[in-house]
């Protein structure tokens, strides 16, 4: 029956590309065709456009180009009898109704501006719910998601539910299998989103449930954020469509469920998604295309139960998501991380300058613990009225023949997000600073403090399995204890902390490679070193030497530094010889210590850019978080296009926010002191410890020296403010010389 | 004076003739034998009657290549018990005897299909070298595709920079280095790099590899020369690199050159059959093998002042159809009808609308002039290495740089000729719907479109088992068996078992009058698998791929699948199967074994000019196998004939290990990670 499909989604074909004609006249009689169109804060285009035909659209005249492409992909209507092949036609109509719809949305976003609300979050208050297209910020930090598995792929769904019971369900089912859901188009004038917040459910980014828009058009920015990703990460260059398309194929783990009727606008849609790979499963009785190919399996599902949509989706794609089951009351897993509980929802909380919060994790002997027990010790969250604030001592004792006292740090590093994953509870902060609030619908699904201790139980076996044997948790909510516990932690981060912070790249004769984002970036390695952490600022020496006693075959592995080439740059034949391996041969040798003389590659998920400012004779950092204008001439989300993906850029080098700080950062070119510019907000966010690294440096106010964006944000502009600072970097040797 | 040309031809005495029934499945055919016994008008099928093969010949053991002969050597009516002892005057075993038929047949096919190509490229490169208005370079995505395969530069520096080279200069480079591939004196045939790596080494390793398209023949004609090679084995293997350098050589060269010039085909909406004829128009029927004339006849029936004069005589229009390989060109580029297939050829004349049948090279028979001695009908020959002897036939030497004036004068000849009709017009009433105009390129589009088109679709389906395999199923009509009977019975066994076919020649057009041309035919023939995937693609489960030089796309689109990746490394390696149920000419030979050598098992139906040597028959149908993994067989019966094909095919399914139901692999981040770059 796919005839049925090809023949209304051809029609909607036709129908999409003429309206969107038609929107496009109108906009160009009542403007000027020079007006500037754009998605807010990306560099790249009208993405989809943009990445498959290296079409770069700006001005409303310039959307003239894909239109008049889209045109040209229209196919014939399908015949009643003796038809022609349909296959073919039906994707290019769904690629010209998709390259439709992209403009669609610029002409939207340009005639009212206000239409969406560019940032992670809606302001429902304001009746703001509809985000639009992610700017390339959102993509960054999102994208690391993909990239490291914590978000599997995403369900973008079109239309509403019969009821916000049913879409409850289903969201939350993506939910707790840690999908984004991209939410678009309305049935019937209902949509998806909506019937979420009716539900009570938080929306946003934060808890992966992105409300993109009301229309069939706005599921466009689900396509936009694939093929971005392909760019930035899979360094897929502009116009090669089938590259880009094999990619999302291989790579993104999308598909559509279409709730409610499937009008020819839906269809040609979902046609055009099967270029991606795309599959869509619809809750209608709609013709099925069974056979694959295009996509990895089936193309069209039909008549999907709303019980099964979200399983039988994962299957269809050909996706494995590991569920944690943990036996608590409420859902749980990463989808929940960023779910707030609001002042008017809170039952209870600790910490957050009330009263005491604190975790500690500690080894233990293996005959001193019992595994699985969990002890409350004091009154429970039960036995607090609403309100009600209360001190909390979580401390976990480890024991295991493989365990190191190394390893503390970054098991306990997981209490934050682990128990941030428990739905309807939130926890911000770590170690003595911890802040967990509790909310009213937690207490009402039967939430007790014990089942912190099920969740951290349960996911240290599941996740280090290698390093640890038992677990033993007891949670103090009696003042006297937590004080005791509080006292004993500090002492323990401290001796830590040194330890760490002590340890330089000439301790070691092993550094790790990560190897995590291969899976996205297929020719990048990093290379981290104890003074020189990975460059998304997820994972230091430490971790990665954790990581890899953890999983021995895993993407982190040791590399032996071998015979020093240049002790200055920071270059060794070992990690060269690993990395033309692991890079399949596409780089044969990098500095660790320079931006300057071959710097590391980047994967397009690193923090920040540093790039050289020839006059000023210094270099600039930007993070990611920075959507303004740098003096390097270029925004973040530019420096990463032109870096991303595995390459080398001599004058430009990724990394962590961290290594701003530690020792080596670009030691070979001067080091920190080079530094003459950074954005306001990273530089006050490191302030202690820029202050702390260029005391040592032997430049205590090197601080006041950095010029930022309140400074300017051209070399011109801020060359004299470091002239009237001082800034060592205009008396150090030339940096390119 | 009509009454007179008439009994001309009128059988003196009463012969016997043939049940129209008998004859051919088709119902068009068996009223138009019926009509043709009603005229007393002889034809094919009659004779087929009255005069039986020759039983040694058939055997392929009949040696006349010298004077000392023929030397008759018939397998022994109880068989051979104990040494074959059979030899000629010369000593000449039956294994000798019959290998050197077998390649002379070879050669004949070779020879035709080449020559073809060869006028072609002449053509080609006048119209590179701007020498004639008529023809014109028409499709250049094709012919930039075909320099680079030929190794011609499609780019150019200029200051550093790399630019697309001029096409005029491409073209002509093009047609330059084509044409050499005839005759050079040394190296090897470009093309053969385009086969998969591992079946050139097998070719390289077996020493087949061959030097220019003329050679092999000509050392063929020397090889069989009386006492020159006289080891079966070897005298196959100039055999072999005579095929090769038919289907991987002359033909694939003849098929891209036309589509340079006439456009690469695309599936196109047409019909088939005799019925195709309107009694008030001027029929025009092109009959033979090359477009360079019916593209010419096809453009000037379509202007205005041509129709304005058909009208001027009295007819409504022209209409022009085809018959044998013209009618699949024609097709195939412009949707134009198939009037019939081979045994049809005298049936178009016998309906008394045929105003004209315009012939140039192979497959004609001479009977058609007498047959036309009974009617109206003007038979025109236009190439010329093909006359006739008959007084009544016209000849217009066709000439690429007076082709339209030719054209023109040959429509006009018809059109005069409207009025002069003078029997009883009877067309029969039948014709079947069709889609066809399914190339390489065409393929690969419709089976993911602009961005994702890819013949990666196909294999999957065949991984996945909804295609069990893929069929050519292409070759001639025969007079010896029931018209189109095994060709239709072979393909819808097939179709019914899940097996895709491709098919070209005269069995697309018995596919095509049977309806099995059409998208709708999946469901009513297909098991649920194939129908599925035809479904989802919109196509017939039997794609017309052209001509019968056009059975290189079939080679090429067996190559694209291998490429496309997940069936192995050779053409031998996936589940394919090649047959020509109905066949009768030497190309089908050379055709024949130049799938064989190309990795695919091929079944040949009515029967095989070998088995009056059953060493060399068994060499060819059985050693084949291990040195080239594609084999020669023979099967009349056209069940067990299908049947053979899907064995094999579950053989090679077996091999891949795609036997069984596909698991379905889930990705988690472990397997994400280790996907190659």
């Amino acid at each position: 029956m796919s005839k049925l499909v090809a023949f209304a989604a051809i029609q909607g074909g036709y129908k999409v590309v003429s309206q969107v004609e038609g929107d496009l006249i109108n906009a160009l009689e009542s403007h000027d065709a020079s007006s500037k169109v754009e998605f807010p804060n990306t560099a790249y285009y009208l993405p989809v456009i943009y990445s498959l035909t290296g079409m770069k659209c700006e001005t409303l005249e310039d959307l003239q180009k894909p239109m008049a492409f889209a045109r040209g992909l229209l196919p014939p209507h399908i015949k009643g009898k003796n038809n022609l092949p349909y296959l073919g036609p039906l994707l290019d109509a769904g690629m010209a109704a998709l390259f439709a719809y992209e403009v669609s949305e610029a002409i939207r976003i340009f005639n009212e501006p206000d239409f969406y609300i560019p940032q992670e979050d809606p302001d429902i208050d304001a009746g703001k719910i509809w985000v639009g297209p992610a700017d390339d910020t959102i993509l960054r930090k999102r994208g690391v998601e993909f990239v490291d598995g914590s978000a599997p792929g995403f369900a973008a769904i079109v239309g509403a539910a019969p009821n916000p019971e049913i879409a409850k369900m289903i969201v939350e089912d993506y939910q707790r299998k840690s999908l984004y859901i991209f939410c678009a188009a309305n049935h019937n004038g209902r949509t998806l989103t909506e019937q979420c917040l009716e539900a009570g459910m938080q929306i946003g980014w934060n808890t992966r449930i992105v409300p993109f828009g009301p229309d069939i058009s706005s599921a466009i920015f689900a396509l936009g954020f694939a093929n971005r990703a392909a760019m930035t990460f899979g360094n897929v260059q502009p116009g090669d469509y089938r590259k880009i398309l094999l990619y999302n194929k291989e790579r993104i783990f999308a598909f559509v469920n279409a709730l409610g009727d499937i009008g020819t606008e839906w269809a040609v849609a979902a046609a055009g998604c099967v270029n991606w790979g795309f599959p869509t499963l619809a809750d209608t009785d709609i013709p099925e295309i069974l056979p694959t190919g295009l996509c990895t399996y089936e193309h069209v599902v039909a008549n999907v139960p709303h019980d099964e949509i979200c399983q039988r989706s994962v299957e269809v794609r050909g996706l494995k998501v590991t569920v944690s089951e943990i036996d608590i009351p409420l859902a749980f897993g990463p989808a929940f991380e960023g779910e707030r509980v609001r002042g008017q929802d809170l039952h209870c909380q600790t910490g957050g300058g009330k009263k005491q919060c604190t975790e500690l994790v500690k080894m233990a002997e293996m005959n001193e613990i019992e595994d699985g027990e969990i002890e409350i010790i004091g009154p429970d969250v039960t036995d607090l009225k609403e309100g009600e604030n209360f001190p909390l001592g979580i401390y976990v004792q480890i024991a295991g023949r493989e365990f190191q006292p190394d390893f503390e740090p970054i098991i306990e590093r997981q209490i934050h997000h682990l128990t941030n994953y428990i739905q309807y509870v939130m926890h911000i902060g770590q170690r003595d600073i911890s802040w967990i609030r509790v909310s009213k619908a937690a207490m009402e699904k039967g939430f007790s403090l014990k089942h912190i201790g099920v969740v951290l139980h349960a996911k240290f076996h599941q996740d280090f399995s290698n390093i640890l044997d038992k677990v033993q948790i007891k949670l103090y909510t009696n003042q006297e204890d937590v004080d005791k516990l509080t006292e004993r932690a500090r002492a323990e981060y401290k001796a830590r902390d040194e330890r760490v912070e002590n340890m330089k790249d000439e301790d070691v004769e092993t550094y790790y490679s990560c190897t995590l984002c291969q899976s996205f970036a297929p020719n990048h390695v990093c290379s981290v070193s104890p003074e020189r952490t990975g460059l998304c600022g997820a994972y230091n020496w430490m971790d990665c030497k954790a990581a890899f006693e953890i999983s021995p075959t895993g993407p982190n592995q040791p590399i032996e530094k071998g015979e020093c080439i240049d002790p200055k740059l920071g270059q060794w034949k070992g990690v060269n010889d690993f990395v033309f391996k692991a890079s399949r041969g596409n780089v044969t040798h990098y500095n660790f210590y320079s931006i300057v003389h071959d710097p590391m590659t980047t994967c397009g998920c690193c923090e920040c850019i540093a790039a050289m400012l020839p006059m000023c004779n210094g270099v600039m950092t930007v993070g990611r978080d920075y959507a303004g204008e740098t003096p390097c001439g270029m925004k973040f989300t530019t420096l990463a296009g032109v870096m991303g993906g595995g390459a080398a850029s001599p004058g430009f080098v990724g990394h962590s926010k961290y290594n701003i700080t530690q020792g080596k950062f670009i030691l070979g070119d001067g080091g920190l002191l080079r530094m003459v510019w950074m954005p306001k907000d990273l530089k006050e966010e490191l302030k202690e410890r820029i202050m702390k690294r260029s005391e040592e440096m032997g430049l205590p106010d090197l601080f006041d020296r950095i010029a930022d964006e309140t400074v300017g944000i051209t070399e011109e502009e801020i060359l004299p403010f470091l002239q009237e600072k001082d800034h060592p970097a205009l008396k150090m040797d030339p940096l390119v010389g | 004076m009509a009454e007179d040309k008439t009994k001309v031809a009128k059988v003196e005495k009463k012969q016997k003739v043939v049940d129209p029934v008998e004859a051919s499945i088709d119902v068009a055919t068996q009223e138009m034998i019926a009509r043709a016994q009603e005229l007393n008008v002889e034809t094919v099928f009659d004779r087929a009657l009255t005069m039986k093969p020759c039983n040694i010949g058939v055997q392929g053991t009949c040696c006349k290549n010298c004077s000392m002969g023929p030397c008759r050597l018939p397998l022994p009516k109880a068989g051979i018990e104990g040494e074959d002892e059979r030899k000629g005057l010369c000593g000449a075993t039956a294994n000798t005897i019959a290998a050197r038929n077998f390649i002379r047949m070879i050669a004949g096919g070779a020879s035709a299909h080449s020559d073809h190509g060869r006028c072609v490229a002449e053509v080609f490169l006048s119209a590179a070298r701007k020498e004639t208005d008529a023809y014109k370079i028409k499709d250049t995505v094709k012919l930039i595709a075909v320099a680079k395969d030929l190794g011609v530069a499609t780019t150019v520096e200029v200051n550093g920079e790399e630019v697309d080279r001029d096409i005029d200069e491409i073209a002509v480079e093009t047609a330059e280095v084509a044409l050499n591939e005839w005759g050079k004196p040394e190296g090897e045939l470009l093309y053969l790099k385009r086969a998969p790596e591992a079946r050139y080494e097998i070719w390289k390793k077996q020493g087949v590899l061959p030097r220019n398209i003329d050679r092999e023949i000509v050392e063929i004609m020397h090889r069989t020369h009386m006492g020159v090679d006289q080891d079966y084995k070897n005298l196959i293997k100039q055999g072999t690199r005579a095929a090769i350098a038919d289907g991987w050589g002359g033909s694939m060269l003849a098929t891209d050159l036309q589509d340079i010039l006439f456009g690469a085909p695309y599936p196109i909406q047409s019909e088939a059959n005799l019925g195709v004829m309107k009694e008030d128009h001027v029929n025009i029927i092109i009959h033979g093998h090359e477009p360079v004339l019916s593209e010419m006849i096809v453009a000037v029936a379509q202007t205005q002042e041509m129709i304005d004069y058909a009208k001027e005589k009295g007819a409504k229009g022209i209409q022009l159809s085809g018959i044998c390989c013209t009618a699949n060109e024609m097709l195939q580029r412009h949707g134009v009808p198939l009037c019939g297939n081979f045994l049809q050829q005298e049936l178009a004349i016998i309906t008394g609308a045929c105003d004209a049948m315009v012939v140039d090279i192979q497959c004609i028979m001479q009977n058609i002039a007498n047959v036309a001695k009974c009617f109206h009908t003007k038979v025109i020959t236009t190439h010329p290495i093909a006359r006739m002897e008959q007084d009544n036939v016209i000849h217009i030497e066709f000439d690429e740089h007076h082709a339209i004036e030719d054209a023109q004068r040959i429509v006009k000849i018809a059109i005069d000729n409207f009025e002069n009709r003078v029997v009883e017009v009877m067309i029969p009433q039948h014709k079947a719907p069709i889609v066809a105009g399914f190339g390489v390129e065409s393929i690969e589009y419709h089976l993911g479109g602009s961005f994702r088109g890819t013949y990666y679709t196909l294999n999957d389906n065949i991984i996945n088992g909804r295609i069990r395999g893929v069929a050519g199923v292409v070759g001639c009509n025969n007079a010896r068996t029931r018209h189109n009977n095994d060709h239709i019975i072979v393909v819808k066994e097939l179709i019914k078992n899940d097996v895709l076919v491709l098919t070209t020649g005269c069995t697309a057009i018995a596919c095509a009058m049977e309806g099995l041309l059409t998208p709708e035919s999946a469901a009513v023939y297909c098991g649920p698998g194939l129908a599925e995937v035809c479904e989802t693609v919109g196509i017939p489960p039997v794609l017309h791929m052209g001509s019968c030089v056009d059975n290189s796309r079939i080679l090429l689109a067996a190559t694209e699948v291998v490429k496309a990746g997940g069936l192995g490394n050779d053409i031998s390696e996936w589940p394919v199967a090649g047959s020509a149920p109905e066949w009768m000419s030497e190309k089908a030979i050379s055709i024949g074994h130049y799938f064989v050598v190309s990795g695919v098992y091929t079944v040949f139906g009515v029967t095989l000019p070998t088995s009056g040597a059953p060493v060399f028959h068994d060499y060819i149908c059985k050693e084949f196998e291990k040195i080239y993994g594609g084999m020669w067989d023979i099967e009349p019966d056209p069940i067990k004939h299908a049947h053979k094909m899907i064995a094999h095919i579950d053989k090679k399914r077996k091999e891949l290990g795609i036997d069984r139901a596909r698991e379905r692999v889930l990705m988690d981040m472990a397997s994400r990670q280790a996907i190659e770059a």
